[in-house]
């Protein structure tokens, strides 16, 4: 199962700077890694740094401080020519809303093959047109799409898009951010099995982000529970929703409801509220509970939790 | 059973579009009893949306409603009032019934905000108009409102406009104005799907727990079936601007009889094993410019019978409260079982349940 980090995030800090006297700590020190072919999820509530860890990773903003590490390359630095043309080639972004980044006046075939024109990545029209016939095939889009604008297709199909723009690069990660978030349950059901789908043929690995966990914990094979900045805890799929140790964790997987009416009726999620928990995630250090397993913690809070 | 609030009865409504008529809904019944949550579920575009506007009067310039009722039963001082609402005219509507006596919240709350206000002028307002507050009571009721739906630091949060606040707290402000007019009727149109669990199960609670206090009827449009089983206690299975199979939310979970009501419980990611695909129904919803000939499920229905595709099944009566819409149940059809994997899931499930609550009764469902 271990497989070569393709990427590696160490102490990772995004603050942004509103004014004199505050500072948005949007990324406060997160350290974690993505193996090849692997799908790393990324929860937590809304404002908890997700998307701001996806574009700092990809270099739609400069880290404050902290490494990335991609295919053995620091790109979290100043970036030369060749680290930039790695990163705009092999790391792909998809977003939630795939209509917003997708060029209404441009055909299909423009914009999947927006990225072969920027980096020169063919040689004749022909070959080009090949790419993404191909590309169309894989993600379940009819080859005749290929001269329609956006707006005549559904929102499951502009994810389809979205993704086929991304991976026509042949990327080794693709950073989904709420991908499928705006989609219906049954065109979740059909872009994940894509995705995977996809992912088993090209091996390429995903970072997940999504707040429903429970297509998460479907689609991924380690988890990352962000609170605030802060990665509060770490680990397998299993790891997170079978043995989850930080109180942060439980409150939010108590608060996924179940599809079983007379149990989901009488179920309360367990509340959990920084400000009065006493917990301060500046003393927490990553304590391992396993080879896969770490939570944010204090010695004495690691104890507490943990006893029992 | 408790009373009815809102019984909608045949409705049917169109859309003038360039490519023809769309028949958006097609002979539509649902009620609503009293301190009870009837839950509408389906795909996108079968027609949930449309038929909660067609009871707020929210209509486009291209809609045609062209048969219908929807019976609107409530108390008016001491007198007790049966209203067709189809019948009042738009001002009436907002006068009378539209936040004072049904209320919306929408996927999007800018739907309902309003950018240039401040949320503690907007959530005021209403009590003022409807309620005869004072500014003073008002105020107070807001701050308590904001509190409920877990909005820290209110005083604060009462000056912001809503341009301030973020999509979660939005939504929270939207639900609060909503409820500050005590309603008898809620409709919430996916209100906490772009929402954080964390925050949707601080919603849902608070829905459920006003209900347990002012007996406020709640019609609840959600994709997602944990929600369901959580806030609902019916449920109405939508396709293709129909109910195809209505029920106690026990009877829709633990036995469904529609084919489609089947596909959805199937798709839910907790089904089946690890690596497992998702199951998908197959094919996509009818396109409702066409005229539909018998079952509008039928060409995605594995099941399907020759009847389906000529004559449109009837609700065929399964307990004094299930129906479900599909010749599977008339008498002569042969016997058709869901899937394996359906049925061992729901087998679980029900385990589950039972071992969960001693004294819930689980052969009553
Ligand atoms: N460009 C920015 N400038 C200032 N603050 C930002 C910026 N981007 C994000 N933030 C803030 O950083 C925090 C994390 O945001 P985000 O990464 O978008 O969270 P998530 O994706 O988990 O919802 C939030 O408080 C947000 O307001
Ligand atoms: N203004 C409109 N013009 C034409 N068709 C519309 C309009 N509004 C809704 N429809 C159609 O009505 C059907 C039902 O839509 P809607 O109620 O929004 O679905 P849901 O809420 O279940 O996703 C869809 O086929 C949709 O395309
Ligand atoms: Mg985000
Ligand atoms: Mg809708």
């Amino acid at each position: 199962m271990e497989r070569t980090p393709i990427l590696q995030v160490t102490d990772l800090k995004q603050h942004f700077k509103m004014s004199k006297k505050f500072t948005v700590k949007a990324v406060d020190g997160v350290s974690f890694e993505i193996r090849e072919g692997e799908t790393y999820g990324l929860v937590g509530e809304s404002g908890s740094g997700k998307s701001t860890i996806g574009r700092s990773i990809i270099r739609l903003y400069q880290p404050t401080s902290g490494t990335v590490t991609f295919q053995g390359v620091d790109i979290s630095g100043p970036l030369k020519e060749k680290e930039q043309v790695l990163l705009r080639t092999k790391m792909q972004m998809i977003f939630q809303d795939p209509m917003a980044c997708l060029n209404p006046r441009k055909k299909v075939i423009d914009i999947i093959a927006q990225g072969l024109d920027i980096h020169k990545l063919y040689k004749t029209k022909q070959e080009r047109k090949e790419k993404v016939d191909r590309i169309l095939d894989k993600v379940g889009l009819s080859r005749e799409h290929a001269n329609r604008y956006p707006h005549q297709f559904s929102g499951g199909q502009r994810q389809r898009i979205g993704i086929a723009r991304a991976l026509i690069m042949e990327p080794k990660l693709i950073i989904a951010d709420e991908a499928i978030s705006a989609l219906d349950v049954s065109i979740q059901a059909q872009v994940v099995n894509l995705m995977k789908e996809i992912q088993e043929e090209t091996n390429t690995a995903f970072l997940f982000i999504a707040h429903d966990l429970s297509m998460v914990k479907y689609i991924s094979d380690r988890i990352g529970v962000l609170h605030l900045g802060n990665l509060v805890e770490t680990g397998t799929t299993q790891d997170i929703f079978d043995h989850p140790i930080h109180p942060y964790t439980k409150s939010l997987l108590s608060a996924i409801p179940h599809a079983n009416p007379i149990k989901e009726k009488k179920r309360v999620a367990i509340p959990y509220d920084y400000a009065t928990s006493g917990i301060d995630y500046s003393n927490g250090i990553q304590q391992k509970i396993s080879d896969s397993h770490s939570v944010l913690a204090t010695d004495e809070e690691y104890k507490a939790w943990t006893a029992g | 059973m408790s009373e009815t609030v809102l019984s909608i009865r045949n409705l049917s409504i169109s859309f003038q579009t360039s490519n023809g008529m769309v028949n958006a809904i097609r002979g539509l019944d649902l009620d609503l009893h009293k301190g009870k949550t009837v839950a509408i579920v389906g795909e996108s575009g079968s027609g949930k949306s449309v038929t909660v506007k067609a009871i707020m009067r929210i209509l486009s310039g291209n809609q045609k409603i062209n048969s219908g009722s929807i019976t609107f039963n409530f108390d008016s001082g001491d007198e007790k009032i049966s209203q067709d609402l189809l019948k009042l005219s738009k001002k009436e509507m907002r006068s009378r019934i539209n936040g004072r006596r049904i209320a919306m919240v929408f996927q999007d709350p800018m739907t309902s905000l309003n950018p240039t206000m401040t949320i503690g002028k907007q959530i005021m307002e209403g009590m003022i108009i409807h309620l005869n507050k004072t500014r003073a009571e008002a105020h107070e009721r807001a701050l308590e409102l904001l509190r409920l739906v877990g909005i820290s630091d209110p005083e604060n949060r009462m000056k912001s406009y809503p341009h301030q606040l973020s999509g979660g707290m939005r939504q929270r402000v939207v639900i609060a104005i909503m409820l500050a007019c005590d309603p008898e009727v809620l409709i919430c149109d996916e209100p906490t799907t772009a929402l954080d669990v964390t925050i949707q199960a601080k919603i849902l609670e608070l829905i459920k727990e006003i209900q347990a206090r002012t007996h406020i009827s709640v019609i609840y449009i959600t994709h997602d079936l944990g929600v369901v089983a959580k806030v609902a206690d019916y449920v109405a299975v939508m396709y293709a601007g129909k109910i195809v199979e209505r029920g106690t939310v026990n009877e829709i979970f633990y036995d469904p009889k529609h084919p489609y009501t089947w596909g959805l419980l199937s798709s839910m990611p907790d089904i089946g094993s690890e690596n497992e695909k998702l199951y998908t129904i197959p094919g996509s919803p009818p396109n409702l410019l066409h005229k539909i000939e018998g079952d509008a499920f039928a060409p995605r229905n594995v099941h399907a019978l020759k009847i389906d595709f000529k004559q449109e099944p009837p609700m065929f009566k399964i307990t004094d409260t299930h129906y479900a819409a599909t010749w599977l149940l008339h008498e002569n059809a042969s016997k058709v079982e869901m899937s394996e994997t359906l049925r061992r899931r729901i087998d679980k499930v029900v385990k589950e349940a039972g071992r969960d609550g001693e004294n819930t009764d689980l052969a009553s469902y």
